[in-house]
């Protein structure tokens, strides 16, 4: 096979080196012609044969060389195209007799293996299904709610959110992320941006639609919380599930820091419109967003992570007013997280535990009863910690607290109780225990929330990275 | 009429926020030695035998790490954002964690396809390329092919010439220095093939069980048989059903050796051990996962020395 394959090289070489050779030859057969008054033009044209004869020789000769030098070195140049293409017609299905190979007969040591291997020479499979397209995945989010909540109810079963990520590299300057979520009311964008990853200077610009760098929790999507819900301080001061979440532009760079400290900050200028946070009127209300982060390994399983973070935006409470111009009406946020991580690097898989605050203050202008400019100063917090007992199970904890935004006075408690079983690195099945001490507007008094929130979390397509 | 003092401010803000982020010039760091980072210890040892005194390398994941499982710490940017040259092991092992690292480097040199990026196992003969359908069903599967292919020394040579190629492209100036780097590491892997050949050499074809499925290249350099695997699925934890079944087997075909990976957990295969009288030997298979592994040929006399001990003490 392998002699086959050199001689059929061979013969290709000799016939592009001939077919290279074909203008000199044709010169060279010009200047016999020339001498034609010494020669005859048969001997002429003979010698002009014999010449090119014994060039493609030599050629011959030294690409026989080069050959055998290559093999003997088991040179390692990448498959040329047309082993890939052998390697690749490997993952054809129906190449194979059997469709779908027992496990049994996959952990059999396989002869036909090195010798599959051999054809194909060096290097891995072509993956043919992501030539040139983006990287698929789905993440199926299924919840389910048993207790009593009147404040904020949500219903018994509900498939949540089905979330659908696309990513490639867009060309050699770029790369490209979206997330398309199926809720049960609709489809929302969750992100979709563009991240600029060759520009000078250090920088990394991302343009899009995306969950602003504002704290930790806003910046993770639903499938990838430790919890089933969102803390308490995410509905009461940062628009509930989806966040500040908007289109804009992001630049951020890494900062000059101390030894061993990675500082990063990062400055977004956002359109102004996020859930119940800040509402733009005008074009020019834009929101901005600022956030530096410090991080530092303390060993090599130990880190701590801290950020703060700001945002400025215009809200809604003016719109409709008509002694107060709405867009003076702001909202300022500000923020600060803290996250502690052991995860020990021999058994990583085993044991990890994380702990995580944020603490969030709110300056909302809005009017009071009495149609008086008034800014409300509402404060809120969660602490969380999650500890990975084995390979399958994770327990956690979260405390919450948090005023409201539009009523500072009317602080919602709560906590709440986790458990994960993972089958595999690509499903959760997990059970949540929530309390809340929560304030019933309607009824003008605080009522107790207990409830049990079960969830399915399953992961098909590409492989994603784990967030961090 | 328009109020502009809010919007005056929002702009004066963000104009001062970028100039202070570009202000801050890029540490003056292009020092003279080509800056090496690589996903594992091993292509660092590669990297290390062929660039000698002219190249800095470091790698990201730990030597007694699961290369599968490294979590992409922002500390990794630093070491990323600097570098010249980034070697990967490919075939999808860093998928979990190397992508966001690579475009959060804010390094135009290392990105995906640009020069600076090196895919180890386009050098490298890869094994256990999937046929047929590939589906999770078979547990977390490389569908393009075993990634764990530097436990076969043939390969380390492939990977290094590989590595001298791209040093001298990158350092022509250098490129004689590279190549008698990789002449005189190719001769000492010769010599160390040979001896290692000869001490495994007693025991071609015995049968072995692993943890994982990270040992067939260098089974079959060595002539091992890989006969089954604790983890009924590549990446699902044993199950009781498969540990019985595992037992029965290597009962009846003798097996007598369980090597496990330094991430994984002893409990099951110790059990198993107990079970069929077997050995459960705890090889490395990467460079720095002891101490006394401090290079690519000190894997080697380490994973065979073990191996030999091993089968020795169950004669």
């Amino acid at each position: 096979m392998k002699r086959i394959a050199v001689l059929l090289a061979l013969v290709f070489c000799s016939t592009a080196a001939s077919a290279g050779q074909d203008p000199s030859a044709k010169s060279k057969k010009d200047g016999a012609a020339n001498q034609s008054s010494v020669l005859s033009p048969q001997e002429a044209r003979i010698n002009a044969l014999e010449d090119q004869v014994r060039t493609l020789a030599e050629e011959v000769a030294l690409l026989r060389d080069e050959l055998h030098a290559m093999r003997d070195a088991k040179s390692n140049e990448p498959g040329s195209s047309s082993r890939v293409l052998l390697a690749s017609s490997h993952l054809e299905p129906g190449m194979v007799p059997s469709a779908s190979p027992s496990p049994v007969a996959a952990s059999a040591p396989d002869p036909a293996l090195p010798q599959a291997a051999q054809t194909q020479g060096f290097g891995g499979a072509t993956s043919n299904a992501k030539l040139l397209n983006p990287d698929i995945s789905l993440i199926g989010d299924f919840i389910g709610t048993a207790g009593r909540n009147t404040v904020s109810p949500s219903r018994s079963l509900e498939l949540h959110e089905s979330e659908i990520g696309l990513q490639a590299i867009i060309d050699p300057y770029a790369r490209a992320d979206a997330f398309i979520s199926f809720g049960e009311t609709g489809v929302n964008v969750e992100e979709g941006y563009v991240t600029f990853t060759a520009l000078p200077a250090g920088l990394l610009l991302k343009v899009g639609k995306m969950r602003a760098d504002f704290g930790k929790v806003n910046t993770i999507h639903n499938h990838a919380l430790p919890f089933i819900d969102r803390p308490l301080v995410t509905n009461n001061l940062v628009g509930g599930e989806d966040g500040i979440d908007d289109a804009g532009i992001s630049l951020s760079r890494f900062l000059p820091a101390p030894k061993n400290w990675f500082v990063e900050g990062t400055a977004q200028v956002l359109r102004g419109d996020s859930s119940d946070v800040f509402t733009a009127s005008r074009r020019q209300d834009v929101s901005v967003v600022g956030h530096i982060r410090a991080y530092r390994d303390l060993s090599e399983s130990t880190n701590i992570d801290l950020g703060v973070s700001y945002a400025r935006g215009h809200n809604d409470a003016g719109l409709g007013s008509m002694t107060f111009n709405p867009s003076n009406f702001l909202t300022n946020l500000y923020a600060a997280d803290a996250t502690l991580r052991w995860k020990p690097l021999r058994r990583a898989i085993y044991h990890s535990f994380l702990f995580r605050t944020e603490l969030f203050w709110s300056a909302r202008d809005q009017l009071s009863p009495l149609d008086i400019f008034q800014t409300q100063h509402a404060f809120g917090l969660y602490s969380s910690a999650e500890y990975r007992v084995n390979r399958r199970w994770t327990l956690g904890g979260r405390f919450d607290r948090s005023g409201r935004a539009t009523n500072a006075n009317l602080t919602d408690t709560g906590f709440s109780g986790i458990l994960t079983y993972w089958p595999s690195e690509f499903s959760q099945i997990r059970g949540q225990y929530r309390y809340g001490h929560l304030w019933d507007v309607p009824n003008d008094r605080f009522t107790n929330a207990n409830e049990f929130l079960f969830q399915f979390l399953f992961v098909m397509g590409a492989h994603g990275a784990h967030p961090f | 009429m328009r109020n502009a003092n809010p919007h005056t401010r929002t702009t004066a803000f963000i104009a001062a926020f970028t100039l202070l982020l570009a202000l801050w010039a890029p540490p003056a760091g292009a020092e003279n030695k080509l800056n090496i980072v690589t996903a594992t210890t091993d292509l660092a040892a590669l990297a290390q035998e062929i660039g000698g005194d002219k190249v800095d390398v470091e790698s990201i994941a730990r030597g007694y790490q699961d290369p599968h499982f490294v979590e992409a710490k922002p500390s990794f940017l630093l070491k990323l954002r600097h570098a010249d040259l980034l070697i990967v092991v490919g075939l999808e092992l860093e998928i979990g964690w190397l992508p966001p690292l690579i475009s959060q480097s804010t390094n135009p040199k290392i990105q995906v396809g640009a020069p600076g990026y090196f895919d180890a196992s386009r050098f490298a003969r890869i094994l256990e390329i999937p046929t047929g359908v590939v589906t999770r069903a078979e547990g977390d599967v490389h569908p393009l092919g075993n990634p764990h292919y530097w436990l076969d020394p043939e390969n380390g040579l492939r990977i290094a010439k590989g590595i001298q190629n791209k040093l001298s492209e990158m350092r022509p100036s250098d490129a004689a220095y590279f190549a008698q780097r990789y002449d005189s590491f190719e001769q000492r892997l010769k010599q160390a093939e040979q001896k290692w050949i000869a001490e495994m050499k007693p025991y071609a074809g015995h049968k072995v069980i692993t943890y994982h499925r990270s040992w067939p290249n260098f089974a079959e350099h060595f002539g091992l048989d890989v006969v089954g695997y604790v983890e009924p699925r590549p990446g699902i934890p044993p199950s009781p059903q498969h540990t019985v079944e595992l037992i029965g087997m290597m009962k009846r075909d003798g097996v007598k050796i369980i090597v496990v990976e330094p991430y994984f957990d002893l409990k099951t295969p110790n059990s198993i051990a107990r079970d069929t009288g077997a050995q459960v030997v705890v090889l490395m298979p990467s460079v720095g996962g002891e101490k006394e592994i401090t290079g690519y040929f000190k894997l080697f006399d380490y994973d065979i020395a073990k191996l030999k001990q091993a089968f020795d003490a169950t004669k």
